[in-house]
């Protein structure tokens, strides 16, 4: 690498003076994987520890500071063919959810713990109850299961005490309210009924109920952990690096996270700009169709404002780093965001619905059967028992599991599906659906540009051009280089600035480029008038010649997906921030009937709010810069993996791959899991529906309290697991016969 | 039923180890990278060749 690559703003430092970094790496594939990376750098001097964490596809690094240059490390494992990515210090989130996570894991074990003791003495007592135990031996097991259990549900109660406080200071109800309440209540009716000498005691009810909770609690976490590791090895994996000027003017590569506002970068032809800047000298186009949805390129001169993630075109170009300015166009969509996520009325979630409805009927129906009890002529401590009966068989424990076991099923269905989950409550909204928009470019378009032949073209002079494009860097040149299957560039080849690229092939000179760099002007003319979308490269060798038209290609299956979006009832349209004619050949081309083109992302904003006012549930795709308030105001949205930063921090999801199918496959999986939510609410109503009159009767003994509520567990999350199945309606996308008959098989 | 002050504390006492062994592991960064603890035991470099 001619190049130095300077990675200090991604080490960090340990108190004892040890540096360390963590890298994202690509091909780790197998155990022999996990020995080559570890095995080539215990060799580098000063390396105190290289550990790869398989499961993350990660790589840990320590160093004693100042005897390594980390640079060393990437260079040698790209030696063995792994590619190492630096890991941004500030990915924070990751290290908070992963303490969460070991958090919820010691709670759980502490639980399991002390619920599996106290199962031991519980059955004994349920056992000694119909035969012979004494008074006495009967004391001295509830003793020991409270001295047991109250610790234990101090220690692992907590993620949910915690979580009844907060929505309680918020004036509001989640089901961690009547959870704390129950197991609360439970546990103190045990020690007063204990020390009364009394029969029952629900201290094992209080401890399973806990257990059960944290189980799926800490398979959701887990299920939302995984996704987001993953999702942040991409993003390290596709971080953009910059070239930066340093004062002595040498050029140093750097990530672009480590840029600050005032270095100097350059950017040469055919590279994405890392950063927002004014170019200070160099003249080129720029295409930035990630940012508006514009395909056509614009000139940059010098003084001209360039934004991160446009692609430069033809000339190198310096350009100053400023950081996001008030009055540019960043800061307007940034604004616009804020207006979107403000008035966006907030989604309250299902699960939190059922608790707002769960909480006040359960404790009513408790306060009644104390008062109706007491009525009836029973003491006022029986019929509080009774009524603490109620609420302890009620403990909404399927209820809880109910949604959460739900979700984790169907992320990991959506998960195999090329679709990354980054909102925990995104199932709920895109199963609501009835309307999806696209954008244009990079959305329904592949982000990369795609090329084709003119009519006429010999296979020879095609082969020779793609052949000859891979030595520019061009990006029309690059969608030509695309189709070569002999990927050795011609010796000598030679790139005229503005112009094209040409090479002697034996003995005659080949030229690619611009029409006129060719004398192709008529031909060239000709294909504009058939596309005027597209724009046109010429080839030239000796007599051979041929014309490529280099435009944005549609997804490959966009048509079919747009087909049986429309056969499940939901109408499409496309928003697009493209010109007219663009954007028209791409709606007739896909059969969308209703579109809109030169979109701004206010107008964009304004016609989802009209969509709204009229009722419908929109889902919006989309992945340029311009598309992130649309994103944020739409009531779902999906973005490509290709997205630019903001849409994908808008986005409900993430999808992998150039297919659209996931977009489809999204709503499937996720009605599928709405459906199975609904059910397993309903069952938690029938369960109580069948348990409330047995414990109001006050019928409800410790032994009928843990088989109701283990049992309704275990229910509610098999169900839940058929939320993995595949939905059917998919299998025609997988496997893309016809359009047509796509339409008829995917009738809903 | 006095052979109970022995038999409880021995239970709760083994059961505690259990629990105290898991908590161990847990800190100590077992339950990190468990995909990959699945593929070192295959390595068998730490013996002599």
């Amino acid at each position: 690498m001619a190049e130095a690559l300077d990675l200090s703003s991604f080490v960090r430092r340990r108190d004892d003076g040890a540096a360390w970094m963590d890298f994202a790496v690509e091909g780790i594939v197998d155990a022999g994987s996990i020995r080559a990376i570890e095995a080539a750098l215990c060799k580098l001097a000063g390396l105190t520890k290289a550990r790869v964490n398989f499961s993350a596809r990660r790589l840990h690094v320590e160093w004693t500071a100042g005897g390594l240059d980390p640079a060393r490390i990437v260079a040698d494992l790209a030696a063995l063919g792994y590619r190492a990515h630096p890991f941004a210090p500030q990915a924070r989130e990751e290290d908070i959810e992963a303490a969460q996570a070991r958090w919820l894991l010691r709670c759980l074990a502490v639980a399991a713990f002390a619920a599996m003791n106290i199962m031991l003495l519980s059955v004994s007592i349920w056992a000694g109850n119909v035969s012979d135990i004494t008074p006495e031996t009967r004391d001295f097991f509830h003793w020991l299961s409270g001295l047991i259990v109250l610790p234990a549900a101090a220690f692992a109660g907590q993620p949910f005490f915690r979580s009844a406080i907060r929505a309680l200071r918020a004036r509001s109800l989640n089901m961690d309210v009547p959870i704390s309440l129950g197991v609360l209540l439970a546990l103190t009716m045990s020690v007063v009924e204990t020390a009364r000498h009394a029969e029952h005691a629900y201290f094992d009810s209080a401890i399973m109920l806990l257990v059960f909770l944290l189980a799926g609690r800490y398979l959701d976490q887990a299920m939302r952990r995984k996704t987001r590791s993953y999702a942040a090895n991409l993003s390290a994996l596709r971080a953009p690096v910059a070239a930066r000027v340093e004062a002595s003017g040498e050029i140093s590569t750097v990530p672009a996270a480590a840029l600050k506002a005032g270095d100097t970068v350059l950017v040469r032809p055919g590279e994405r700009i890392p950063v927002d800047g004014l170019v200070i000298d160099g003249c080129s186009e720029i295409d930035q169709s990630l940012v508006t949805g514009e395909t056509a390129p614009y000139a940059a001169p010098a003084g001209c404002e360039v934004f991160a993630g446009t692609l430069n075109f033809s000339g190198a170009l310096r350009i100053s780093v400023r950081a996001a300015g008030a009055g540019t166009l960043l800061d307007e969509i940034e604004k616009l965001m804020d207006g979107a996520l403000t008035q966006k009325t907030r989604y309250l979630r299902l699960a939190d619905r059922a608790a707002r409805l769960y909480a006040p009927v359960v404790h009513s129906m408790a306060i009644l059967t104390a008062i109706f009890w007491m009525l009836a002529g029973r003491s006022p401590h029986d019929a509080i028992i009774t009524a603490i009966a109620v609420l302890i068989i009620t403990c909404p424990c399927a209820l809880a599991l109910a949604v959460p076991a739900v979700q984790v099923v169907a992320a990991g269905a959506l998960f195999r599906a090329k679709l990354l989950l980054a909102a925990g409550d995104a199932i709920e909204r895109i199963a609501g659906v009835d309307m999806v928009v696209f954008d244009k470019t990079g959305t329904l378009t592949l982000p990369e540009l795609g090329s084709e032949a003119a009519d006429g073209a010999s296979p020879a002079a095609i082969r020779c051009a793609a052949r000859l494009a891979l030595s520019s860097h061009h990006p029309l040149a690059q969608a030509i280089a695309a189709l070569a299957d002999d990927r050795t560039p011609f010796n000598a080849a030679e790139e005229v600035a503005g112009a094209g690229v040409r090479a002697i092939i034996d003995g005659e000179e080949a030229r690619l480029g611009a029409p006129s760099f060719c004398d192709l002007e008529a031909e060239a003319l000709a294909a504009r008038q058939a596309h005027p979308e597209a724009s046109v490269i010429a080839f030239r060798r000796g007599v051979e010649t041929a014309v490529f038209r280099v435009r944005q290609k549609l997804r490959p299956d966009a048509r079919a997906v747009i087909l049986s979006l429309q056969a499940r009832g939901l109408p499409v349209a496309i928003l697009s921030g493209d010109a007219a004619p663009a954007v028209r050949a791409c709606a007739e081309a896909l059969g969308v009937g209703e579109w809109r083109a030169a979109m701004r992302p206010q107008e964009k904003i304004a016609w989802l709010a009209e969509r709204k006012a009229e009722g419908r549930k929109v889902m919006m795709v989309g992945d340029g810069m311009n598309d992130a308030p649309a994103l944020a105001a739409a009531h779902a949205s999906l973005s490509p993996i290709t997205a630019s930063g903001l849409a994908q921090a808008a986005a409900d999801a993430l999808f992998l791959g150039e297919r659209l199918a996931p977009v489809a496959a999204a709503i499937d999986i996720a009605r599928r899991a709405n459906s199975l939510m609904r059910q397993n609410l309903l069952f938690a109503v029938v369960y109580n529906l069948v348990a409330v009159p047995l414990a109001v009767a006050g019928l409800a003994t410790p032994l009928i309290a843990a088989a109701a509520m283990s049992g309704s567990s275990i229910v509610v999350t098999l169900n839940a697991l058929r939320a993995s199945r595949e939905p059917k309606q998919l299998s025609p996308l997988r496997t893309a016969p016809a359009p047509a008959r796509r339409l008829n098989e995917a009738t809903p | 039923m006095t052979i109970l002050l022995i038999l409880v504390p021995l239970a709760l006492m083994l059961g505690g180890l259990g629990l105290a062994a898991f908590l161990w592991a847990l800190r100590n960064g077992q339950y990190e990278d468990l995909e990959g603890a699945a593929m070192r035991v295959l390595s068998d470099d730490d013996l002599p060749p």
